[in-house]
C-alpha cells in the first residue's frame, strides 16, 4: 500500500516536473537587478586589469569575441563565425554586422586588431596572445589572427574579461591605456550594459545598452552593483532580499547559513575556468623540502578530506592535480597520497630523517598570507606532529608581506590559492615552467620546480591543437608533476554564486559573474 | 598680548609636530615588507617581472627611500598630499569625498552617546544603588567591552533581517528615485545602525563619569542649601547639578574626538559607509602608500588643532586655567 502511494506520488511529481518544463517561464524584459560585490575595482578596463573586481563590471560593459557554455564549448558574441585553419596558425573572426559601441560608432575588425594588441602590451597574463604576431584587417567585419606557432589557448583567451573590446577611437589616443580616465569614468563599452555612475566602494550603476547587437538583450534595465566587503554584512544583504545576487562568495559559514535561509540558492557550479585551487607549496630547492620523499611524506599526512568535509564543511571539493576538477583537461587518475600516517614516517626513516629524543625530525616553516586560509594552515601542524616535524607558523599581516616573502623564495612550505584562468597555458604553466622561476614575481614558479620532462610536456600541450592529443599530454603532466609534488594539491575554494528566488536565468557555464549577465532577468 | 605670544608658541609647536608625524610615518609605512607593485600583482592575479617593474618606476619607488621621503614632505607643504596608487586619483579629492560621510557619522554618534549617556548618568546618579543604577552600569559595561564589529554584526541581524527595518549596508538607496527629501531620509534611515554601533562604546564612558561626577554634585553644600531653599527636585537635578558634574564629560568628549574616528574604521567596513575609516582599510590593504599617509597626516592635523582649540578655549573660558602661566 505503501509502495503505491508513493509510486503515485513519483508518478505525480515526474508530471509536475515535466509540465513545469513545458510551461518554462518566459524571460521578463525589464527591473533593476541588485549585485554585491566585494571589492571597489582599481577601474572598470578588463584589457589592462586582470581579477574578479574588474572583470564582473567589466564583462558588462564590454563585449568578447566568444562565450562559452557549460561544456566548455565556444559560442558566439561579438564574432558570429570563426574558423581556424588547418594548421592551427590562422584564426579568422567573423564580426556580427552592425555591432555599435556605447557611443554609437561601429565595433569593427580595427577595434578587434586594436584590443588585442593592448591586451598583448598591458595585461599580466602574457601567455595569451603571445604567439599574435599580426592581426589583419580585410574588411571592416573580419579580423584575421596570424599566430608564430599553433595556440589552442587563444579561443579560451578571447573569452570572459580576458579580451574586451575596446574603442580604438578613445582608447588609442596616445594616453597610457592603463591610466586612461576613460577606464572608470565615460567608459564608452561595446557590451550589453552601460556605464551610469562609478563611485569607489559604494557602487557601480549600469543601464541596458539600448542598441546591443543580440536582438532583444538584455532583459534587465538596470544592474546595480553594490560594493560590500564585509561578508557577514553581504550574507545579511542576500538574507532579507536588499541584494538579490552575488558572486565568489567563499566562506563556508555564510554559504552554509545562505543555504539554509529561504528564498535563496547558493550554487556551486560555474567556476570551472576560473579554477581557484588552494595548496601547500613546497621550496623545492631548500632542505629538507628538496627531497621528493618528505614532500610526498608531508602528503600522505595531511587529509584533503578532513580538510574540505571538517574545515571547509562541506562546502569545498577535493584537488588531486593543477588543473581544476571542472575542467576538460583535468585527470582523476593520479597519485591522490591518500592519508596513510605509516607510510609517511617510513618515507622520512628511509630518507635518513630520524626522530630525536623529543620524537622531532626536523622543523619546517609554513606560511600563510591571509585570513580565510587560517584554519587549513593550523591544521597542518599537529598533522604533521604525528610524523615528527615540528612546524612554526608564520602568518603574515596582510598579502604584499606574504607575497615578498614568497615570491623572494624565503619560505619552506606556504598555503597558496592560484587560478587557473581557463586554459592551463594562461594559469597552470606559470608554476611549473622551469623558464618561469623569477624572483619577486609572486604566482611564478616560486617553488624553483624544474623538470625538462614537464617543460616539454607543458609546451607540446600548449601548441597541440587536436584536443584528444592535447588532453593526453596534459594527463601525461598532471600524473608526472604528482609524483614529483612540487605543491600538494589540497580543495577547491568553494566559489558560490548566491541568488534570490527571483533572479531567472542565474549566470552558470564555465565563468560565473565575470560573464555578459544579457541573459538575467527578473521575475 | 600674552595671549597671543602664547597661541604663536602653540601654533610652532603644532607645526613641529606635524612635521615630525609625516616623517615619522612616512619612515613606518616605508619599513613594511611589499609595495603597492606587490598588491597591484596580487589584485590582478599575477604579473611579470618587467610589470613590476614599470609599476615601481611608474611611482618613483625605485628611487632611494630620503629622495622619495623629500618629494613627499617638499608636497605636503605645497598641500598636495601625492597621488593614489591604488585609485588612480589625487589624495586630497580622495579624503574630501569620504570625509562628509566620516563626519556625519562621527558627530551623530558623539551626540547620541552624550545626550544618552548624560541622561543614563543622572538616572542612575539620583538612586545609586537602585535596580535602575545597576542596569545602567551593566549596559554600559556590555557597550564598553563588545567588540564595536560584533556589536554592528548583532545589530545588522537583529534589525535587518530579524525585524528588517533598516538597511545593512551603504550609505544611500541607490535604486531610489526622488529629490531632496526623499535622499534626506534615506540617508538617516542608513545612519541609524552605524550610529548606534559606534556611540555604543562611548555611552558607557558618558555614562559612567556622568554618573560619579554627578554623585559627587548631589552631595556637596550648594546641592543641600537648594534643597533646604525648598527647590523642586528636578530643578534642583537640571538646573543646579547637572551644569556642574557635565564640564568633565564636555572635556572628555573633546579628547575623545579622535577615538571616535579611530572607531569609525570598524563600523564604516561593518556596515560598507563610504567614509574616511573604509578608506583608511583599503588603502593599508592596498599598501596605497600615499593615501595611507595622507589620512594619517589628516587625522594628525585634526587632533592637534581640534587639542589646539580646546585649550585655548579652556584659557578663554576658565580663568584658573588662564592665571597659570
Amino acid at each position: 500500500m505503501l509502495k503505491t502511494v508513493k509510486l503515485i506520488t513519483t508518478a505525480l511529481a515526474a508530471v509536475l516536473v515535466s509540465g513545469g518544463l513545458a510551461t518554462a517561464e518566459e524571460p521578463k524584459r525589464g527591473g533593476t537587478l541588485v549585485m554585491s560585490i566585494q571589492n571597489t575595482p582599481r577601474h572598470l578596463n578588463p584589457a589592462v586589469q586582470s581579477g574578479i573586481a574588474t572583470g564582473e563590471p567589466g564583462t558588462q560593459l564590454f563585449a568578447a569575441p566568444l562565450r562559452y557554455d557549460e561544456n566548455w564549448d565556444p559560442q558566439p558574441y561579438l564574432a558570429k563565425s570563426w574558423d581556424v585553419s588547418e594548421d592551427g596558425l590562422t584564426v579568422t573572426l567573423n564580426l556580427v554586422e552592425g555591432a555599435t559601441f556605447h557611443d554609437g560608432k561601429p565595433i569593427t575588425s580595427k577595434d578587434v586588431a586594436f584590443s588585442i594588441k593592448t591586451v598583448q602590451e598591458n595585461h599580466p597574463f602574457k601567455t595569451m596572445f603571445a604567439p599574435v604576431e599580426s592581426v589583419g584587417t580585410p574588411d571592416a567585419n573580419t579580423a584575421v589572427i596570424k599566430l608564430s606557432e599553433p595556440h589552442p589557448a587563444l579561443l579560451l583567451a578571447m573569452s570572459s574579461q580576458l579580451l574586451p573590446i575596446i574603442p580604438e577611437h578613445v582608447y588609442g589616443d596616445g594616453q597610457d591605456p592603463k591610466s586612461h580616465p576613460a577606464n572608470s569614468e565615460g567608459v564608452v563599452g561595446s557590451g550589453p550594459f552601460k556605464l551610469v555612475e562609478f563611485t569607489r566602494d559604494q557602487h557601480i550603476i549600469l543601464e541596458r545598452n539600448e542598441n546591443f547587437f543580440i536582438e532583444g538583450r538584455p532583459y534587465l534595465d538596470k544592474i546595480v552593483m553594490r560594493i560590500i566587503k564585509d561578508g557577514s554584512a553581504r550574507t545579511i544583504a542576500l538574507e532579507n532580499g536588499e541584494v538579490h545576487m552575488s558572486g565568489f562568495e567563499q566562506s563556508p559559514q555564510n554559504i552554509n547559513r545562505l543555504k539554509k535561509a529561504d528564498g535563496v540558492t547558493a550554487e556551486p557550479e560555474g567556476y570551472a575556468a576560473i579554477g581557484p585551487i588552494a595548496w601547500l607549496a613546497f621550496n623545492t630547492v631548500r632542505e629538507p623540502t628538496s627531497d621528493v620523499n618528505v614532500r610526498k611524506a608531508i602528503a600522505y599526512a595531511v587529509d584533503r578530506n578532513f580538510i574540505t568535509k571538517a574545515i571547509m564543511l562541506g562546502t569545498a571539493s577535493p584537488a588531486k592535480t593543477g588543473i581544476h576538477p571542472g575542467s576538460w583537461l583535468h585527470e582523476p587518475d593520479v597519485e591522490s597520497y591518500d592519508v596513510d600516517l605509516d607510510k609517511a614516517n617510513q618515507l622520512l626513516d628511509d630518507a635518513g630523517y630520524a626522530k630525536g629524543d623529543d620524537g622531532m625530525r626536523f622543523k619546517l616553516v609554513l606560511d600563510y598570507g591571509w585570513a580565510g586560509i587560517k584554519a587549513p594552515a593550523e591544521y597542518i601542524k599537529p598533522q604533521l606532529k604525528k610524523i615528527g616535524i615540528d612546524v612554526e607558523i608564520r602568518s603574515s599581516p596582510d598579502f604584499p608581506t606574504w607575497s615578498k616573502r614568497i615570491s623572494n623564495h624565503d619560505f619552506d612550505m606556504t598555503w597558496d590559492v592560484v587560478f587557473n584562468w581557463g586554459d592551463p597555458v594562461i594559469g597552470v604553466h606559470r608554476t611549473y615552467q622551469s623558464s618561469n622561476i623569477k624572483k619577486g614575481v609572486i604566482w611564478s614558479n616560486t617553488q624553483s620546480y624544474s623538470n625538462e620532462k614537464v617543460d616539454e610536456l607543458m609546451d607540446a600541450a600548449g601548441k597541440e591543437t587536436d584536443p584528444d592529443k592535447r588532453k593526453a599530454l596534459y594527463s601525461e603532466f598532471q600524473k608526472l608533476v604528482a609524483d614529483e609534488l612540487p605543491v600538494y594539491w589540497a580543495y577547491t575554494l568553494p566559489y558560490h554564486t548566491i541568488y534570490s528566488d527571483k533572479v531567472g536565468n542565474p549566470p552558470g557555464g564555465i565563468w560565473a559573474t565575470v560573464a555578459p549577465l544579457d541573459r538575467v532577468y527578473l521575475k | 598680548m600674552e595671549f597671543l605670544r602664547i597661541l604663536i608658541r602653540r601654533v610652532g609647536y603644532a607645526a613641529i609636530l606635524l612635521l615630525a608625524v609625516i616623517v615619522l610615518n612616512f619612515i613606518m609605512v616605508h619599513l613594511a615588507p611589499g609595495d603597492i607593485a606587490d598588491t597591484i600583482a596580487g589584485d590582478m592575479g599575477g604579473a611579470t617581472e618587467e610589470v613590476m617593474a614599470e609599476i615601481r618606476e611608474d611611482y618613483g619607488l625605485d628611487k632611494p627611500m630620503l629622495v622619495q621621503l623629500g618629494s613627499y614632505v617638499g608636497g605636503v607643504l605645497q598641500g598636495d598630499l601625492g597621488h593614489s596608487y591604488f585609485f588612480n586619483q589625487p589624495v586630497t579629492k580622495l579624503i574630501a569625498e569620504r570625509l562628509p560621510a566620516t563626519l556625519l557619522l562621527v558627530i551623530s554618534a558623539q551626540l547620541l552617546a552624550l545626550i544618552i549617556g548624560t541622561l543614563l548618568g543622572v538616572i542612575s546618579a539620583r538612586k545609586p544603588n537602585g535596580i535602575t543604577s545597576h542596569f545602567v552600569s551593566l549596559l554600559a559595561l556590555f557597550g564598553y567591552s563588545a567588540p564595536v564589529f560584533w556589536t554592528g554584526i548583532m545589530l545588522l541581524i537583529t534589525f535587518s533581517l530579524l525585524i528588517p527595518i533598516f538597511p545593512v549596508a551603504g550609505m544611500v538607496d541607490v535604486t531610489l528615485e526622488g529629490g531632496f527629501w526623499t535622499r534626506f531620509w534615506d540617508i538617516a534611515h542608513h545612519l541609524v545602525l552605524p550610529t548606534i554601533t559606534l556611540a555604543s562604546i562611548f555611552l558607557a564612558l558618558y555614562s559612567r563619569l556622568c554618573r560619579a561626577s554627578m554623585m559627587e554634585v548631589l552631595g556637596s553644600d550648594y546641592i543641600r542649601t537648594a534643597r533646604a531653599k525648598g527647590l523642586s527636585e528636578s530643578q534642583i537635578v537640571l538646573k543646579h547639578a547637572l551644569k556642574n558634574s557635565l564640564s568633565p564629560v564636555i572635556t572628555l568628549a573633546g579628547l575623545q574626538f579622535s577615538a571616535v574616528v579611530s572607531g569609525a574604521v570598524l563600523v564604516e567596513t561593518v556596515f560598507s559607509w563610504p567614509g574616511l575609516g573604509s578608506l583608511a582599510l583599503q588603502s593599508i590593504l592596498a599598501r596605497d602608500t600615499p593615501t595611507i599617509l595622507g589620512i594619517l597626516f589628516f587625522s594628525a592635523l585634526v587632533v592637534i588643532v581640534g587639542n589646539l582649540l580646546t585649550d585655548l578655549a579652556l584659557r578663554l573660558i576658565d580663568p584658573r586655567i588662564r592665571n597659570q602661566s
